[in-house]
């Protein structure tokens, strides 16, 4: 187990090194800081006088080792726009970034485990074909407009929940559907494949034959061996949920990481994009590493690997 | 084996171990049923398609003409709507039907590009870290898993912020961004295929890794590869119009499915047509491309987990 842990860490690492590059790259090397920076018609000595000042006529990698070992230290530099270090910027709005995330994973299982379950066990019935119909649908589905599609109905034609804000239960409904019913279709898939293969495995029969009712072996034998795939799968995925938490939150103007880091962009704050972008990384990096050691306590075979 | 039912179909999806039934009844019948879906996908993939293509001809109305009398004019079937505008008019009277017609030819475009340019880098990487392994392969690899811990949605926006907001640009983003999972897949399936005989067999004809790699394994990989592709561009035109709709894409006035929701988005409260009919657009066309893409790889590669 130590070993496995170290050798994940130690590919973290290089992740995290990766993910710094990247960020850094993005704004030094794609674009020129201070042509973003200074208004157009600004002089030619002005701009090679903030360039001086900002330490940007020096070599990429002096700038690089720079930016990482301030980055480090939660250290992205003010906020061009806002006047206040960027790090407490986006630390502020992680806490509905977080709290959206997880409802989407909470939304996303609730639908997704029973209905699983049920189409695999009731294989080629209509509840099975509905199931995989509603999930090819809502795979396509672009989750965007289906939260537009949800206000329209829901805010503007019933009245029955707010089409946007913060705070309340009522605030949390839309979106955490929205960004649940984005991931639920893939997750359904997986449990019911899961538990389909599970079923036809050897400990099942054996489970069967000595006469345990079908729901002790459904849910004693079967599932826990469907939660592997499933809490990869999930883990896997949850790049993917804060991809979509981020399209769900410019869509019901929820005040999280995401709808911050769009504003930045249009403001052209860079050091609130680095900073959003880097925290929003290794946020997914922790869990993922988290993630696997899960699945390697659930399931003892795979660090044997 | 006799009393199991076929497994194929299910195992697909997660099963390391894939039983091959060949005339396995059931599950043969699924496949072709699958298939005619799959068929039925593309009939009306290719009405999309030529509709934008020929948008010129067959749009009822110049896109990008503003008619102020007319603005906010609700379908044909509703209270106020008009045959002359059947999906009816957005917020300066411009028809939403031709602007729709005229939305498809960039998003299609877009996807088809990126894809084009996402395999090519992804299929070359993971030629090359599967058949040279070692620090080739590992490089790649972990450049493979930086890029896919990324959120590809986080990492468009920031490159976007850099370059500023155009079509060329988002392309450019959706095409360099998208390679990994091309060099994952090419990778493992280069792996697999560099230890059969015919590749030993050129190896020991003296052929050099060029030929080996793009006259033996090349195209042991095509059906992979156009089965990836499909599926990508279905993802490539959700990402472009969600860059779109938030205006960090193809700008407006020029109609685009993304910027024609977004737009519609601030009319929502009382046009609601405005956002809708553009969103169904891109719902039918993603539903359209995946429903091929399935078939497609059933048809060209049952095993193909994907």
């Amino acid at each position: 187990m130590r070993r496995y842990i170290t050798r994940q860490l130690l590919q973290l690492v290089v992740v995290v090194f990766g993910i710094s590059v990247l960020a850094f790259a993005i704004l030094h090397v794609l674009g020129d800081p201070v042509l973003l920076l200074l208004p157009q018609n600004a002089g030619k000595e002005e701009f090679e006088r903030y360039r001086h000042l900002l330490g940007l006529d020096r070599p990429l990698y002096v700038q690089y080792w720079k930016f990482v070992s301030r980055a480090v230290l939660g250290d992205f530099g003010k906020s061009w726009y806002a006047d206040t270090p960027a790090f407490a910027l986006v630390i502020e709005r992680m806490p509905p970034t977080i709290y959206l995330t997880f409802a989407g994973l909470v939304v996303a299982l609730l639908i997704s485990l029973p209905l699983g379950i049920l189409a695999a066990l009731k294989r080629h019935s209509w509840l099975d074909t509905l199931c995989t119909a509603v999930a090819v649908a809502g795979q396509a589905a672009p989750l965007f407009w289906l939260g537009i599609m949800m206000i329209i109905v829901f805010s503007v034609r019933l009245r029955l929940l707010p089409a946007s804000g913060y705070g309340t239960w009522q605030n949390f409904l839309m979106p955490a559907f929205c960004l649940g019913a984005a991931l639920a279709p893939i997750t359904m898939r997986l449990v019911r494949s899961g538990v389909i293969e599970v079923l036809n495995m050897e400990f099942i029969k054996t489970a069967r034959a000595k006469g345990l009712a079908e729901p002790t072996v459904v849910i004693k034998h079967a599932f826990r061996n469907v939660c592997i795939p499933v809490v990869t799968v999930l883990g896997l995925q949850f790049g993917q949920l804060l991809g979509g938490a981020i399209i769900t939150e410019t869509v019901f103007a929820w005040p999280g990481v995401a709808t911050l880091t769009v504003e930045a962009i249009r403001n052209q704050d860079f050091p609130v994009v680095q900073c959003a972008v880097i925290l929003l990384a290794l946020l997914i990096v922790a869990v993922n590493l988290v993630v696997d050691v899960i699945v390697g306590l659930i399931d003892p075979r795979i660090h044997a690997a | 084996m006799a009393t199991t039912a076929p497994t194929k179909v299910e195992l697909a999806g997660l099963g390391e171990a894939r039983v091959e039934m060949p005339g396995g009844g059931q599950a043969t019948l699924r496949r072709l049923l699958r298939l005619r879906w799959g068929l039925g996908a593309a009939g009306i993939l290719l009405l999309i398609v030529a509709a934008a293509a020929l948008a010129p001809w067959i749009a009822p109305h110049d896109p990008l003409a503003v008619n102020i009398r007319h603005r906010l004019a609700p379908p044909a079937w509703m209270d106020g709507g008009s045959a002359e505008n059947v999906l009816g008019t957005d917020q300066v009277g411009r028809d939403l039907l031709s602007r729709m017609i005229y939305g498809g030819r960039v998003s299609l475009v877009a996807g088809v590009v990126a894809v084009l340019m996402s395999a090519t880098i992804g299929v070359l990487l993971g030629l090359g870290a599967g058949y040279f392994s070692g620090r080739i392969d590992w490089t790649i690899m972990t450049l493979v898993n930086v890029m896919l811990t990324f959120p590809f949605v986080l990492l468009a926006l920031a490159v976007i912020a850099v370059l500023g907001p155009s079509l060329v640009n988002m392309i450019i983003v959706l095409g360099v961004a998208g390679w990994p999972i091309y060099a994952r897949t090419v990778r493992a399936e280069t792996l697999a295929i560099r230890e059969r005989e015919f590749v030993l067999a050129g190896r020991a004809l003296g052929m050099s890794h060029l030929r080996i790699v793009f006259r033996q394994i090349v195209p042991n990989l095509v059906s992979v590869i156009v089965v990836i592709a499909t599926l990508q561009v279905a993802q490539v035109i959700v990402l472009e119009s969600f860059l779109s709709f938030l205006g960090l894409g193809i700008q407006p006035p020029t109609p685009a499915w993304g910027n024609m929701l977004g737009e519609g988005r601030v009319y929502m409260l009382n046009s609601w047509w405005i956002a809708t009919f553009p969103g169904l657009a891109i719902f039918l066309t993603t539903l359209v491309i995946n429903l091929m893409g399935n078939a497609l790889r059933d048809w060209l590669d049952p095993h193909l987990k994907l």
